[in-house]
């Protein structure tokens, strides 16, 4: 067991999980309910309520680069089960967020999974599964993933090998580039929309 | 029957593994009298990838397809997955934040001018129709089948966003199935994780998490795990040779809710599409025959002896009968007897209404 030293704490980081989450962290009074009815426990590093205790103690580090946070399968149960109401699979959806923007992926496979799923929606508008495996196995390497089924589900004609593009494709595209060149940063957002009151403003007058 | 027109948001795995639910989706519905208007040129919800990135992105994805009902008029929608039902659901819920919703309309350039509300399909059914109704339309009972209602996480889950049913312990798809005559089985398991889209990332978690489930089934009886999510029925289905490796000793079919209802509405094999399951379903309907003939037998058992006893019953009360006649009339004969006057008023009576018959 590693040892935590709390005298280093990151501030800025229990404010940043706050923000991006909605939630007060240090609500949390570590009942461990959340991680008793963890479906995922036995593949975590850190228990959740063991992140959510890490991230009270502002340890930024051992949070983002942890397996946890990208293994969560966001059941809801330790939101649903939390005495405190705290939101829970909120938190860690939003440390996943964070860890993803700084580049920090506690499991690869898993981020690359997402990251095949989002280039299928970028390139067609929905979710293709078999362009989605595909490009999960280019990312990743493992060409063998789930190869045994294949002779299951194909006679079965439920994956089509051609997408189906919408015709709004482009739209969808754009909305992802807009998000990955920052459009959507509240503070960007938030500056925007007072140059425009104050445009309007002065428009008015 | 009341006709309801209703936005319809199929998602994606629609189109491909969940074609089966999507099919007997759209074939219960319109037997139900509920009009699907499909959202025009919809898109992808973004899904457990897209939330996982970023909510804002997560949200506009989801904010598309809301637009997208507006070019249609369309401002309430159903869908029958529960992930795009979540992703749905949580972005009209943080759109309510006008800073959220800024966000959101800075990544579509096409802010909402609607209100919008999203339903699963399971949710319509109980709630707009009912199990009543749906009984009304069974042409082809589901009797003598067993089976568990697997809901899975998200149907009602995260209770504040989702607003539906019980949030561990749910029975919208109890009623609706015991409304097309199969027994629904107590199970525990009913809103346990099976792993979710793990099960290519992290292959050790699906045999694992679905195993349970599947053992769970077996173990209280169930001739089937009866599904509404298309993430948990391809784990279930699809995965059950991986789960089998992994320890699991269960076959066991894994139709949609969808499927059922089909049947039991008595439309052909083309709208059920049982034949898209992995995991054949007629073993389960055999069970089902077999166990039905013998529930009719029962039936039809119980029904003779509760006639016999009735004959029986009214053997005793003529007989009775007879034998307070017989005593009224010893009484009649007693001299001084207290009834004698009531009796022999009541005896003339009695013999000429025998005479008439004979007459």
């Amino acid at each position: 067991m590693e040892t935590v030293c709390l005298n280093k704490s990151d501030d800025a980081f229990v404010k940043a999980v706050e923000a991006e989450s909605g939630q007060r962290v240090s609500r949390c009074y570590q009942c461990g309910n959340c991680t008793a009815g963890c479906p995922m426990f036995f593949t975590f590093d850190y228990s959740v309520s063991r992140i959510m205790r890490l991230i009270q103690a502002g340890q930024k580090e051992q949070v983002l680069s942890s397996s946890a946070v990208w293994l969560c399968a966001g059941c809801e149960t330790c939101t649903q089960r939390c005495p405190n109401e705290i939101d829970v699979a909120g938190v860690m959806d939003a440390c996943r967020h964070i860890a993803g923007r700084e580049r920090k992926f506690g499991a690869r496979a898993v981020s690359a999974f997402f990251k095949a799923f989002m280039d299928s929606v970028r390139f067609n508008g929905r979710s293709h599964e078999v362009g989605t495996m595909a490009l999960y196995m280019l990312y990743t390497g493992r060409v063998w993933t789930d190869v045994e089924l294949a002779p299951k589900i194909l006679p079965k004609g439920k994956m089509p090998l051609l997408p189906h593009r919408i015709a709004g494709r482009k739209e969808v595209a754009e909305i992802i580039n807009r998000f990955n060149q920052g459009l959507s940063d509240p503070d960007l957002v938030r500056a925007g929309s007072a140059t425009q009151g104050a445009s309007a403003k002065e428009a008015v007058s | 029957m009341s006709r309801i027109d209703v936005g319809y948001f199929p998602g994606c795995s629609g189109l491909g593994t969940s074609m089966e639910y999507e099919r007997s989706t759209r074939a219960v519905c319109r037997e139900l009298g509920i009009g699907l208007r499909e959202i025009p040129d919809w898109n992808c919800c973004g899904s457990t990838p897209a939330h996982s990135t970023d909510s804002a992105l997560s949200a506009a994805l989801a904010s598309r397809v809301f637009a997208q009902g507006e070019k249609a008029g369309i401002g309430d929608m159903i869908t029958p997955c529960p992930s795009c039902l979540k992703n749905l659901r949580v972005a009209l819920e943080h759109m309510e934040d006008p800073l959220f919703s800024a966000r959101v309309d800075a990544l579509t350039e096409r802010p909402l001018q609607m209100r919008h509300s999203i339903r699963s399909v399971l949710q319509i059914l109980i709630e707009d129709v009912g199990p009543e109704r749906i009984k009304a339309r069974v042409r082809r009972s589901l009797k003598g089948l067993k089976v568990v209602p697997y809901y899975g996480c998200l149907m009602t889950r995260p209770e504040k966003i989702m607003r539906f049913d019980d949030p561990e312990n749910p029975v919208a798809l109890d009623r609706l199935l015991e409304a097309l005559g199969a027994e629904v089985l107590a199970f525990p398991l009913k809103t346990d994780c099976c792993g979710g889209s793990f099960a290519i990332p992290a292959r050790k978690v699906t045999p694992r998490l679905a195993g349970r489930i599947l053992d769970m089934a077996g173990e209280v009886g169930a001739d089937a795990v009866v599904v509404a999510c298309p993430l948990c029925q391809m784990n279930l289905d699809l995965r059950q040779g991986q789960i089998r490796a992994g320890g699991v000793d269960r076959v066991l079919p894994v139709p949609y809710f969808t499927q059922l209802a089909a049947y039991a509405f008595g439309l052909p094999e083309q709208e059920a599409a049982f034949k898209k399951l992995v995991q054949d379903i007629q073993p389960a309907f055999a069970c089902m025959s077999r166990r039905a003939a013998d529930i009719e037998a029962e039936e039809r058992k119980t029904a003779a002896a509760e006639a016999e006893k009735a004959r029986l019953a009214a053997e005793r009360a003529a007989k009775a009968a007879e034998k307070a006649a017989e005593k009224a009339g010893a009484k009649d004969a007693a001299p001084d007897g207290a009834g004698k006057k009531s009796a022999a008023a009541k005896k003339p009576r009695e013999k000429a209404d025998a005479d008439g018959g004979e007459a």
